[in-house]
C-alpha cells in the first residue's frame, strides 16, 4: 500500500539522503538557495493569476482534495487514501458549483497522479482550474492568450518569453493548428489511422509535440471524441471533441473542452472508462453519482486545466520540473 | 524480468537477442493519454543507436551480462589496465570503452567490468566517487547561501561545477551518472 506513495527514483532525482548518508551541513541551504529567484517568480505568478481572475469577475474557490470518486479516465490513476482518493483534478467539484448557477469559477490546488515522475511531471503538482458559463472552447484560447500576455508583462515588461534559448512570441494571433492537420503535417499518418493501429499517443509524443508552440505558442484542437471523456462532440461533426491543449516549446500547458452536460452520454463514457481501466488490470472507480445528477443542471460551459508548475518552467527558463519546486518527492 | 516502469538511464535489457543499454530515458504522458516510456537504446556489440517508445504494460529481459569487479591499474596510452584482484588476470579496455568514466577512474578504484561472452564491452563505476579537489579559487567568506557555484578541477583533470565553499585539498563525493557535484566528504 505504501508503494502507492513512491515513484521509482530515476536520474533527474537522486535521494542521496538514503544512498549516501547525510548531506554535508552547508549542501540544502546551498541547493535550496538556489531556487530562490525560481521560488521568488513563482510566487509572483500565482500572485499574478489570482489577480487576472479577480479582475474578470472570477470566484476563487477551495473545493475538497480528499475526495470519494475521482472522474473515470482510462490513463489518469488516482492516489488511494484511507476508502477515499486524493484529487487528481478538482473538476467534478467545479462543475457542480457551475450546476448550482455559479456563472465563472477558478481553483488553484495540489493534484495527486500515481507514479507520474519525469523531467515535466510530479506525482502532487499544482494546477489552475477555470470554468466559464455560457461560453465555449475559442472563448478560452483568447482567455489563454490574455493570462499568458499578462503574466509575461508583469514579469518581464514585454509580450515575450525566453525558453532554453528560443524566443516565444506571445503577441497574437497564436497558431491555431487541428489534431488531424497536425498529424498530418509532422506525423505523416492521419489521426484516425493512428487509432486504428493503437498508436495515437506515440506518435503524439515521438513526432508532433516537439513541433509544437516553437516560435509562438500552438493550440492543438478537434481531438477524435474517444479522447475526450468529458467534453461535448462537434456539433456538425460528432467523430470530434471540443477539446485544445495549449503547448509551448513543445512543453504541454493546458488542456481545455467544451463541456460535456449530456448525463446519459456522460454515464456511456464514463462506463467505458471503467471498462478500459478493468482491460488494462486496474480497478475502477466508485460511480461519480451526484457528479451525474448535478450535471442535468449544468449549463453549456468551458472549462480548462493548465499546469501551473510547466508554467513556471516556461516563464522562469527552466528546463526540468524539480527546479521549480523547492522540494521535489524524492529529497523529502 | 523488467517492467516498463523500472526503466531508467543505464539499464541493461536485451532486444531481439541483443544486449541494449538504455542512454537516455524519459517518462511522458500526453494529456489525457497513456503514460509512455521513451528510450534511446544503444546495442552493446555494434554500438548503433535508435529510440523506442514503450508502454507501461511492456516487459523486458534483462541482458545476460557478466560483471566482474576488477581494480583500475594505470593507463598505457589509450588503454586501461584493470585487474581481476582474485585471480590476478589483467585487461585491457580502449578509451572508447571506458568513454566518460576516465573522468572518474582513480587508482585502484574498484569497478564493474561488463562482460559479453568473456569479451569486456565497458566499464560501470559506483555510482558515487570520492576525488580530491586540486585547483579550486579560495572562498569568499560568507558566501554560503548565494546558490552560486564555482568552477574546480579533480585530481583526474575533470573540471566540476560545485558550491563556493569547496576548497582546493578537500574531498567531494561526485554522482558517476550525472557527473555532478553531490556533497563535501569529510575527513
Amino acid at each position: 500500500m505504501a508503494d502507492a506513495f513512491f515513484c521509482k527514483p530515476s536520474l533527474t532525482d537522486l535521494s542521496p539522503k538514503k544512498l549516501t548518508g547525510e548531506d554535508s551541513r552547508y549542501d540544502e541551504g546551498w541547493r535550496l538557495a538556489g531556487k530562490r529567484e525560481t521560488l521568488r517568480l513563482r510566487a509572483e505568478i500565482l500572485h499574478s493569476i489570482r489577480r487576472f481572475f479577480r479582475e474578470r469577475d472570477y470566484l476563487e474557490v477551495d473545493t475538497p482534495i480528499l475526495i470519494p470518486a475521482p472522474a473515470p479516465e482510462s490513463h489518469i490513476d488516482a492516489i488511494a487514501c484511507g476508502f477515499q482518493y486524493l484529487q487528481t483534478s478538482p473538476e467534478l467539484c467545479m462543475k457542480r458549483l457551475l450546476a448550482a448557477g455559479y456563472p465563472r469559477l477558478f481553483q488553484i490546488c495540489r493534484c495527486f497522479r500515481e507514479a507520474e515522475r519525469g523531467t515535466r511531471h510530479l506525482p502532487e503538482f499544482t494546477l489552475l482550474e477555470w470554468y466559464a458559463q455560457g461560453k465555449d472552447y475559442l472563448f478560452l484560447m483568447e482567455e489563454c492568450e490574455a493570462l499568458l500576455r499578462f503574466l509575461a508583462v508583469t514579469l518581464y515588461g514585454k509580450e515575450e518569453i525566453t525558453f532554453q534559448g528560443s524566443r516565444i512570441d506571445l503577441s497574437a494571433p497564436w497558431e491555431r493548428l487541428s489534431v488531424n492537420e497536425a498529424f498530418l503535417r509532422y506525423g505523416g499518418i492521419s489521426a484516425r489511422q493512428t487509432l486504428a493501429e493503437d498508436i495515437f499517443d506515440e506518435v503524439l509524443v515521438s513526432r508532433i509535440e516537439s513541433r509544437l508552440g516553437i516560435e509562438r505558442p500552438t493550440f492543438l484542437y478537434d481531438y477524435p471524441v474517444e479522447l475526450a471523456a468529458l467534453a461535448r462532440a462537434k456539433p456538425n461533426d460528432p467523430s470530434l471533441a471540443e477539446r485544445f491543449e495549449l503547448y509551448l516549446a513543445g512543453i504541454e500547458l493546458a488542456n481545455a473542452f467544451s463541456e460535456l452536460i449530456d448525463p446519459v452520454e456522460q454515464s456511456r463514457r464514463f462506463e467505458e472508462a471503467q471498462q478500459q481501466r478493468r482491460a488494462l488490470g486496474k480497478s475502477p472507480y466508485p460511480w461519480p453519482e451526484r457528479f451525474l445528477r448535478a450535471l442535468s443542471a449544468m449549463p453549456p460551459s468551458t472549462g480548462i486545466a493548465l499546469g501551473i508548475d510547466r508554467l513556471v518552467m516556461l516563464m522562469t527558463d527552466r528546463a526540468f520540473i524539480d527546479d521549480v519546486v523547492a522540494f521535489p518527492p524524492e529529497r523529502l | 524480468m523488467y517492467s516498463a516502469s523500472d526503466l531508467r538511464k543505464n539499464l541493461r535489457i536485451k532486444l531481439e537477442g541483443d544486449p541494449y543499454i538504455i542512454t537516455e530515458f524519459n517518462f511522458v504522458k500526453p494529456g489525457k493519454g497513456q503514460a509512455l516510456y521513451r528510450c534511446k537504446l544503444k546495442n552493446m556489440i555494434t554500438g548503433n543507436q535508435f529510440e523506442r517508445t514503450f508502454r507501461s504494460v511492456d516487459n523486458f529481459e534483462a541482458a545476460d551480462l557478466q560483471e566482474k569487479k576488477m581494480q583500475f591499474l594505470y593507463t598505457e596510452e589509450d588503454r586501461y589496465c584493470f585487474m581481476d584482484n582474485t585471480s590476478y588476470e589483467q585487461i585491457f579496455l580502449t578509451a572508447d570503452q571506458v568513454g566518460d568514466a576516465a573522468h572518474f577512474l582513480i587508482d585502484n578504484l574498484e569497478v564493474e567490468i561488463l562482460l559479453f561472452e568473456d569479451k569486456p564491452l565497458g566499464i560501470s563505476l559506483p555510482n558515487f566517487v570520492d576525488l580530491v579537489v586540486t585547483k579550486a579559487d579560495p572562498w569568499a567568506k560568507g558566501d554560503t547561501v548565494s546558490g552560486n557555484t564555482k568552477p574546480v578541477t579533480l585530481q583526474t583533470g575533470y573540471q566540476i561545477m560545485v558550491p563556493p565553499f569547496i576548497e582546493e585539498g578537500e574531498k567531494i563525493r561526485v554522482d558517476t551518472r550525472t557527473g555532478e557535484y553531490l556533497t563535501r566528504v569529510k575527513g
